[in-house]
């Protein structure tokens, strides 16, 4: 997107909309993401409809992928700072 | 540098339209990849008719979840920007 940058220079609306373009970009391949490991989780045998118990693994799925992501992220920040400025992890 | 307005909204069509193009390439890539992966257990000298069924459904079961887990990531962020 630099070369964007650039070029919209001080152009408001184009910069605008392809900050907006990117944050969807952005969305979408994180929708992907949880796609490809939920499917993993989920999914059995494909048959005519995803069934109900289905449907509730992959939306608490994502959810708990997403916290345990946060949670990982503060323990980890944690982490760093319980051993300060020893310089190895 | 400032764009004419012609060249300005041709730009963002071009834009939206090779996201289209990446996002729909990156769908039938891991469809690909996780329909095979279901389906196609012992590959022999042809795709027979139970794994073409099977390969079908799973395409549909596919984007299913794809756009499932889109709604529940969708609710999650409004319930994450909500808190603050």
């Amino acid at each position: 997107m630099s070369d964007f940058e650039n070029l919209s220079g001080n152009d408001k609306e184009l910069q605008d909309f392809l900050m907006i373009e990117k944050q969807k970009a952005q969305v979408n391949a994180q929708i992907h993401e949880f796609n490809e490991i939920c499917w993993e989780k989920c999914i059995g045998k494909p048959s005519t409809k995803l069934d109900h118990a289905t449907e509730t693994c992959l939306s608490n799925c994502v959810d708990r992928f997403i916290d345990t992501s946060l949670l990982i992220t503060q323990r980890f920040a944690q982490m760093l700072q319980k051993r300060g400025g020893s310089g190895d992890l | 540098m400032s764009l004419a307005n012609v060249d300005k909204s041709e730009l963002m069509d071009q834009v939206k339209q090779q996201i289209a193009v990446a996002n729909a390439q990156e769908l039938l890539t891991q469809m690909t990849q996780k329909c095979f992966k279901k389906c196609v257990n012992k590959p022999g000298t042809s795709l027979d008719s139970s794994e073409q069924k099977c390969i079908s459904m799973c395409m549909d079961r596919f984007m299913d979840s794809w756009n499932l887990i889109s709604r529940t990531y969708g609710q999650r962020l409004q319930r994450e920007q909500s808190k603050f």
